[in-house]
Parts: structure tokens; sequence; C-alpha cells
């Protein structure tokens, strides 16, 4: 089980809400994948009036935690705003924080994400900020308060997986305690699986299941995945040799042709 | 059947509906609150595409087969059906977006540069490839709706603003029917209306993009209908800038020449959908609800209406019928 802001949930699979064919797809893939967390956009839904309420309560009724963000803001305040349209919305003190930086990779835009966490947590938030790999980057949102991280595998709905190894790995290592959700960049179930056997605690995605041509079945997919994943992370993996080594001895073997 | 039947609103649902009824000889009385189409209903901002081939990328096999019917029903109503196919392209880094739209649909060709100049000359130059559906077709929405009003009207039947009720009742009322109907959402659509004289273009086409996929449609005399965005909201009214943006933008990239059209309509409604996106019938007492088109008003109220004749005059079960409870 991992814990977020001291809330266990048993999935390490988190699926977005938007892009599906319909909402009757949507609650089958969340159904067949198991995830407990689910993601939502308020910001372009919200409108006048409560005039989204019917597609949040086809959410609510998945029965899942939910987890509200801010994609699609661009500057701090707009942040800062959605987030607190989302608290009251959805009642919870959680938000994905996504400040996007860059219009066209939607890449985020660190030094507004600091400012942005660092806001919401003096407000009371329970901030999950999507970030890149990197390091300091991560130092800087932890200590600002955040205590979850969610960093990205490759620029979102790209499709493109982990795209630096490297810089996840040393993420992981640098901060072993801090429960960490691969977010974005992944498009298939293997890129799922290699995030879990690194370390990571959960994944969250969106577009991979959405826009495939069989939604739940792709959802099923992938939770496979992150359970296979997380299997070997905890199973302690062999580490890889050069040389070849026989898994049954040589030796007292009766014939060698 | 002694009674009129009475059908309550006057969208393209309920037009459809009374057009398809009285053709077969069955008494019809028509109840909206406006007289004539406009703004009031959500078939007013609609596309006019009749493009099932297309729609099949997302939406589920009923609203391909169902949408078949869709051309050959306008036509014999009386309204003018451009047969010209549609086009789909896709700008050169999502080329990929090309090849699953084409993976998805059937009944397609590719077409290469050349041929795309030849089908479409003014796009001539700007793509690579394209998608033809050659067996596709459009309509135009307004002319279309006024037309099914004035020939109901030539038959003695008038649009009433106070429903009487007796009798049979066919509730088309969309998204308004949500007071009875729990299940029914809004998904909200922006669209904008252009005059560019210098573009000619003869058939819908679509532009891909991973975030907003976007349709342009001819209207004729230089005049083009942009859409649509999908968000899960019933709001009826404002349209933003950031959605109108990004359609503009969506013309821009098709054709430079769109940089100088003129802004005549900037449209917003909500389509009623239920949550398969798929469209229902319903009998409840001395009531058939109609309703849950969605994005498909004009392609699938053809075969709506066939099926609510049908049901009426033959008592024959409407294969999208969820519910049948004629006591109340």
């Amino acid at each position: 089980m991992v814990a977020f802001y001291g809330t266990e949930v048993t999935s390490r699979l988190m699926l977005g809400t938007a892009q599906y064919p319909s909402p009757a797809v949507l609650e089958q893939a969340f159904r067949r994948s198991g995830a407990g967390i689910a993601t939502v956009s308020v910001r372009r839904e919200a409108g006048a009036e409560r005039a989204g309420a019917a597609f949040w309560d086809l959410v609510a009724q998945l029965g899942v935690r939910v987890l509200p963000n801010t994609a699609g803001c661009h500057s701090v305040r707009e942040a800062v705003t959605t987030a607190q349209m989302a608290r009251e919305l959805f009642e919870t003190k959680w938000i994905k924080l996504e400040v996007i930086g860059h219009a066209d990779t939607l890449q985020p835009d660190p030094f507004g994400l600091v400012e942005a966490a660092r806001i919401l947590t003096d407000e009371g938030f329970e901030v999950f900020p999507y970030t890149t790999e990197d390091l300091v980057l991560a130092e800087r949102l932890l200590e600002v308060g955040c205590k979850v991280l969610m960093p990205w595998g490759a620029p979102i709905g790209t499709g493109l997986g982990l795209t630096n190894i490297y810089g996840l790995r040393t993420l992981r290592a640098q901060f072993p305690d801090v429960p960490m959700v691969v977010d974005a960049g992944l498009g298939l179930p293997s890129q799922a699986a290699r995030a879990m056997e690194m370390g990571f605690d959960a994944v969250l995605l969106n577009t991979a299941v959405a826009r495939a041509g069989d939604p739940v079945g792709m959802a099923e997919g992938f939770a496979r995945a992150v359970e296979a994943g997380r299997l070997a992370y905890e199973a302690d993996p062999m580490e890889p040799r050069d040389m070849a080594a026989p898994s049954t001895p040589l030796i007292g073997k009766a014939f060698l042709e | 059947m002694t009674q009129d039947i009475t059908i309550i609103g006057a969208g393209v649902v309920g037009l459809c509906v009374a057009t398809e009824l009285t053709a077969r000889g069955v008494p019809v009385r028509l109840v909206d609150h406006q007289a004539q189409p406009g703004p009031h209903a959500c078939s007013w901002w609609a596309g006019g595409m009749l493009t099932p081939f297309c729609e099949g990328e997302t939406a589920e096999e009923p609203v391909v087969r169902l949408g078949q019917e869709a051309a050959d029903w306008w036509a014999r109503a009386g309204v003018e059906v451009h047969r010209k196919g549609s086009l789909v392209v896709t700008l050169g880094r999502d080329r990929a977006e090309l090849d699953r739209f084409a993976r998805r649909t059937e009944r397609h060709s590719l077409l290469d540069r050349d041929a795309l100049a030849e089908v479409e000359p003014q796009l001539d130059g700007r793509f690579d490839r394209a998608l033809f559906f050659r067996d596709e077709a459009h309509i135009v929405p307004r002319p279309a709706l006024t037309h099914l009003r004035d020939r109901l009207e030539d038959n003695g039947i008038e649009v009433a603003s106070e429903a009487v009720h007796d009798g049979l009742t066919i509730d088309c009322r969309g998204l308004a029917a949500q007071d009875v109907l729990t299940d029914l959402r809004g998904v909200k659509g922006e669209m904008v209306i252009l005059r560019a004289p210098d573009v000619a273009l003869y058939r819908p086409v679509r532009l891909l993009h991973p975030r907003h996929p976007l349709y342009i449609v001819p209207r004729g005399d230089g005049v083009f209908m942009l859409g649509a965005t999908q968000i899960e909201s019933g709001e009826r009214c404002r349209a933003t800038l950031r959605s109108v943006a990004e359609l503009l933008n969506a013309a821009y990239a098709l054709h430079p020449a769109f940089g100088e059209a003129e802004i005549l309509e900037i449209g917003v409604d909500a389509r009623p959908a239920f949550p398969d996106n798929l469209p229902r019938i319903r009998r409840r007492g001395d009531t058939i609800y109609v309703n849950g088109l969605f994005r498909h008003g004009f392609l699938l109220a053809p075969a709506l209406a066939r099926m609510v004749a049908e049901l009426v005059l033959d008592g024959k079960t409407p294969e999208v019928m969820d519910e049948d409870q004629r006591e109340r």
C-alpha cells in the first residue's frame, strides 16, 4: 500500500478522465483498471452555475478518490484560483498542480510551479506537483511543503515513455521516502511497468487509455503492467551481468554431448 | 389512428419526426415555444456534416450504420445534399494521427499531394497526404430546418406554442428534457461562422490535431462554418476566447487565406447526450422520448424518425429503445 498525505490507496494506477469516447467508456475503463484515483480538470468545464456538474457527478459515481487538477493553467494566479475552485467543488484538500510554461510542449514552468506550490501549501492544500525529473526543482518543491512528487516520463500526450531514465533513477534514489508518481508521457503498459520496476510508487496516465482503439482493454493492460512492475520491484530483481550463468549446475550432469 | 400525435420540440429531431410521420399519412401537431427554427435550438448551430464513416473514429457502431441513412433521407425531403465526400488532413508533425484515423475508420482512400490538388485545388501544396471519404456528404443546416418547417406548414401543420395534453406525445425537446430524462447531460460546443470569399473548398475538411480535432464546412457563397469544441458542460452560453482562438487557428493552419476572413458569428450551445453518447428512444405511458443525438443531430435524426414511425405504426421495437413502460 502507498500513502499520499496520509491516505492509503490500494491501486498504484491513477487515470485521467479526459478524451474518452463517452462517459460510459470512461466508467468501464475505470472498473476494468481498478484505478483508485481519478484526476479531473475543473478549468474548462467550470462555467457558470456548476454547468459541468453532470460530468463531475459521473466521475463521483466511479467510487474512486478524486484528484482535481489545474490542467491548462499558465500562470501562478490562474493555478491558485483553479485550485481554490476545485477545493470547493470536490471538497478535497488534494490538488494536482500544473503550471504550464510552454504552450506547445506543455512543459511545466518550474518557477511558477514552486511559487504556486508554496501559496497552496500555506493555504492548507495537499499539493501533487506535476514536475520534470529535475533534481533541484524537486528539492525546492519539497522545501515549500510538497510531500508527493509527480515527475513526468515525457511531455503530456506524447506516449514516448521514460525519456530520461538516468534523471528519474537519480530522483528516486535521492528521495527514497517521498511518494512519487510518474505522470504524463506514457503510451504503453511496458513503459508503466518500467517505471514501477524502478521503484516509483504509482503512475498516472490518460491519453494512452482514453485514445486507444479499445480504452477498456488498454486500461486492463496498464493495470496488469503496473502490478507486474511493482511485484518485480518488491521481489528485488537480479542484477544484469555480462557473462552467461547457467541456471542448472553442469557438474553431475550425466551426459555432455 | 384517429387522434393527432403531438410532437414537442421543433429542432432537427422534432422536424424530422414530423416530416416522417406526415409522409406516412399520420396527422401530427407540432409544439414549440418558437414558431420558426432559430438560435434557441441546438441544431441551429450544427455543422451539417453527413459523415458517418468519419464519425466511426470515436463513435460506436450504430452511429456509423444508422448515419448512412441520412443523405438519402434529406434528399427525399427536398433538401439540397452536397455529395462531395469529406477530407481529413493533418499538419506535418501530427502525421501519425492520420494513420490512426485511417485504421479506425472505413470507406476512405489515401490521396497524395497531387490527388488532393485534383479534389480540392486550393489545398494544393498544403498537405502531403489526405484521407478522402468519397461516400460522405454535407447539408446546410439552417435552410434545411427552415425547409422542413415550411413544407410541414404547406401540409397545414403550424407550430403551436402550447401543448394540448391528450393522446400520444413524442418528446423531442433535446437538453430541455433533462427534467424527466435524468441521465441526459449537456456537452458544450462552440463554433464560428466566417466569410472568406478568397477561399474555395467544396467539402468538409477535418484537421486532426492531438488536442483539438476541428472541421470546416463550406456553406456556399464564401461562407464557412468552423467547429466545434466539445466540453463536458451543460453551459449554453459564453464562448471563451481560448476556444475561439483554437478554432480560428485551425482555420488559419488549414489555409492562410482564412486570415482575411470576416467573422460573421460566434455560436455556442450544449448538445444533449446520454452517458454512452448514443441516442435513445424511450416510452413512458403515452409519451415517446427521442433524445441524446449528441453531435450527430442531422446525421441520426432521419434514422430515429424512421424508428419512431415504425414504432407508432407497426409496433416495431426500435433498436435504440432502452425503456418501454406503457403504464405509468
